[in-house]
């Protein structure tokens, strides 16, 4: 039985033409690109190449606009830092609930260190209040970090609109960008976008490399200082490989990003579809009519995520769970939670994230052994009798707290 | 995805007693659906004998809280009632080879259903007696609140008196930082306004007191006899001894190898050398040593003894 593979939004697999490009980098191209020598200025010539890569898929104006990191978290707390250490007169940052915990605990952090933080609540589909953002918009916000696409449930925020609504104040704007870059249309120089972020796993090249864009002219502080790479933005030895590689997963993005809007999508809609009618009780949350074409996050009520991994994993299937259940206080997902969704749904989220290697026979495979799963776990729920949910399952089944 | 056993995967797929229980005369509703984990626990108990002739489980929950759900069952069917409240978390985690730390909490739902379930059948009133924090210190599974109830009840200001008192932090000392922010926490609502805090750094007590299971009797502590060097090494290996089946158990087993003043130097042998829980073996049973001892004494592997000179 072949492995399925549905958890693209965690990480994906290295395109093998960008594994070709970058192994003679740990070979033949050792060398460092800041050495003068020719083992040096070859290595160079690469990441000039890949640098325009990256640029040309986030349609930047200029190549020198693109920082390569060690990945997203690090893209992440580089602009937010950047932009509080550039601005000192500034204290304050707007976030959203729903952001990856690298955005939302560097925030928890700093607002211990006495900087200012608004998260943005977000409604039952995940979206924004958009007066609620323009209301917060002052002289005192440093930055506002908004992510492109929930990893959880795909859905898009307007961070065009809220770029230009920030730029109109005068506010840096950030968006972390991970989930979106390779998968949507970007250009960057048509925004008012200031920085992003992008992680290359996200997107068919390894774990370990990331990049940060920022526009030329927005004012920065560097995290790493040290040597003169970056332009002295990111100090440290260029991870030359996984550059040339990011480079490559880049340029095929680009190629690929038709197929992701329609071959892809297409892929996800008939899984989701396929899932929804043959199962009762269960919903796909977020914003559905305005999200990434890989990503359906569906809510199966009255029972738990990780128990519905397990089984699928049995049967070679990998998804994701946004409920962690592990000791005490733990709720489910912080995106379900900010949505609102009752917890006897919120803790049997499953998100199924597809790629352009999933395959028409693999989705046909997933619709038909998941209401089995499904129902085998029901059958062991408080809340579930026979056939369908307890008549009144919050009073059916009210367990003592421990 | 967690280490679980065989056992624990087995009992999660193929759960024993599951569903609904006729005629059942005992049931126990527990756990926090906040938290993902609900049990309801039917008894059907014979009124003469007190036997639990049939025990069935319905889990919300994940592959550890179904298994130890499971587990619970077997476990107690045939025992009279009396003889099941004797059940611990611990004897439901050992039946399944064992959980991880981040998953003991499915035990402890397992042994309050039982005793909520039992005491529905005697026509008690049941209540939840302890409450649950986010998982601090991994290597000993110490919650967040039993933390704060720890330091507030021994007035604690530091995390090396944390560990000595509740063993967190005494592993790979990653959660450090969130113990500091615990203390830092008690510390200001200790001072509160217009009142003097107490210094930062207190003198570390002279003997923690602290049996883990019942912190908050710790409040004084016992004046430590002085011990020969004899009598204190008679304690120290009655102590290896007492940690000596856990430790085989695992395949493992410790051997004193040499007392430097307050510092134990041992020997740890089979599958507990090199293992990655070796620190938290040696906190383990460096908490059962200042217990027994009466004093604070540090547990080293042998390769940590100086080189004589």
């Amino acid at each position: 039985m072949e492995a399925i593979y549905l958890d693209n939004n965690a990480t994906t697999r290295c395109d093998p033409a960008v594994v070709e490009a970058m192994l003679p980098f740990f070979t033949e191209h050792f060398g460092n690109a800041s050495s003068i020598h020719a083992f040096g200025s070859q290595v160079g010539k690469a990441l000039k190449k890949a640098r325009g890569q990256v640029q040309a898929l986030l349609g930047a104006e200029h190549d020198s606009e693109i920082i390569f990191t060690s990945c997203g978290t690090e893209s992440d707390a580089t602009a937010i830092l950047s932009a509080l250490r550039a601005q000192p007169e500034r204290n304050t940052v707007i976030t959203t609930v729903v952001e990856h915990p690298a955005v939302l605990t560097l925030c928890d952090w700093l607002e211990k260190e006495g900087y200012v933080v608004h998260r943005l609540r977000v409604d039952r589909k995940g979206r924004l209040d958009m007066d609620e953002y323009r209301s917060l918009l002052n002289d005192r916000v440093a930055i506002v970090s908004a992510m492109w696409a929930n990893n959880e449930t795909g859905t898009l925020f307007p961070v065009l609109e809220m770029a230009a609504m920030a730029a109109a104040r005068g506010i840096m704007f950030h968006t972390d960008a991970v989930q979106a870059v390779g998968k949507i249309p970007i250009d960057l120089k048509n925004t008012k976008i200031d920085m992003l972020s992008l992680s290359g796993h996200k997107l068919h090249a390894p774990k370990g490399i990331g990049a940060l864009y920022l526009r030329r002219g927005c004012r920065f502080r560097p995290l790493l200082r040290g040597g003169h790479q970056e332009r002295g933005r990111r100090a440290g030895t260029e991870n030359s490989a996984s550059i040339v590689a990011l480079g490559k997963a880049c340029e095929l993005a680009s190629e690929h990003m038709d197929e992701e809007n329609t071959t892809v999508m297409g892929l996800r809609d008939r899984l989701e579809k396929g899932i929804l009618s043959r199962i009762g009780h269960c919903f796909p949350t977020g914003d559905v009519s305005n999200r990434l074409p890989n990503t359906s996050n569906i809510a199966f009520e009255y029972i738990e995520g990780e128990a519905i991994l397990l089984l699928l994993n049995r049967l070679g299937i990998a998804g994701s769970s946004g409920s962690a259940c592990t000791s005490g206080s733990l709720e489910p997902s912080h995106v379900m939670r900010a949505m609102g969704i009752p917890y006897t749904a919120a803790h049997g989220t499953i998100r199924f994230s597809l790629s352009r290697y999933n395959t028409d026979t693999e989705v046909d495979r997933v619709i038909e052994v998941v209401p089995g799963i499904i129902a085998q776990l029901r059958k062991l729920s408080p809340y579930w009798t026979d056939d369908g949910p307890a008549a009144n399952p919050e009073a059916a089944f009210t367990p003592t707290y421990a | 995805m967690w280490e679980y056993s065989d056992k624990v995967r087995e009992h999660f797929f193929n759960p024993r007693n599951s569903g609904p229980l006729k005629d059942a005369n005992g049931i126990g509703d527990v756990g926090s659906i906040q938290c993902g984990d609900a049990l309801r626990l039917m008894l059907k108990v014979n009124g003469q004998t007190e036997v639990i002739e049939d025990a069935h489980f319905q889990t919300f929950g994940c592959g550890s809280a179904i298994a130890s759900s499971s587990a619970l069952t077997e476990i107690i069917k045939g025992m009279t009632l009396d003889q099941a409240l004797e059940v611990s978390n611990q004897n439901i985690a050992d039946y399944l080879d064992g959980l991880p730390p981040e998953k003991m909490h499915c035990s402890v739902m397992g042994r309050e259903a039982l005793q909520a379930a039992i005491a529905n059948y005697r026509g008690e009133e049941w209540s939840d007696d302890h409450e649950e924090g986010a998982l601090i210190c991994k290597c000993f599974a110490v919650d967040a609140v039993k933390i704060a109830d720890v330091v507030t009840a021994n007035h604690l200001n530091t995390v090396e008196e944390v560990t000595f008192y509740t063993k967190a932090g005494g592993g790979c000392t990653a959660c450090h930082e969130g113990i500091e922010e615990i203390l830092a926490g008690i510390k200001a609502e200790r001072a509160g306004p217009g009142e003097v805090s107490p210094p930062l750094v207190s003198p570390v007590p002279a003997a923690p007191a602290a049996p883990v299971s019942a912190p908050t009797a710790a409040v004084g502590t016992p004046t430590p006899s002085r011990l020969t060097l004899v009598q204190k090494i008679r304690k120290i290996e009655e102590v290896l001894e007492s940690v000596r089946p856990m430790l085989q158990r695992d395949h493992g087993d410790v051997e004193l190898a040499d007392v430097q003043g307050k510092t134990i130097y041992v020997t740890l042998k089979g599958a507990c050398s090199g293992c990655m829980m070796e620190v938290a073996t040696l906190g383990g049973i460096q908490q059962k040593m200042i217990e027994t001892l009466g004093e604070l004494v540090k547990v080293l592997p042998v390769s940590h003894m100086p080189v004589e000179a």
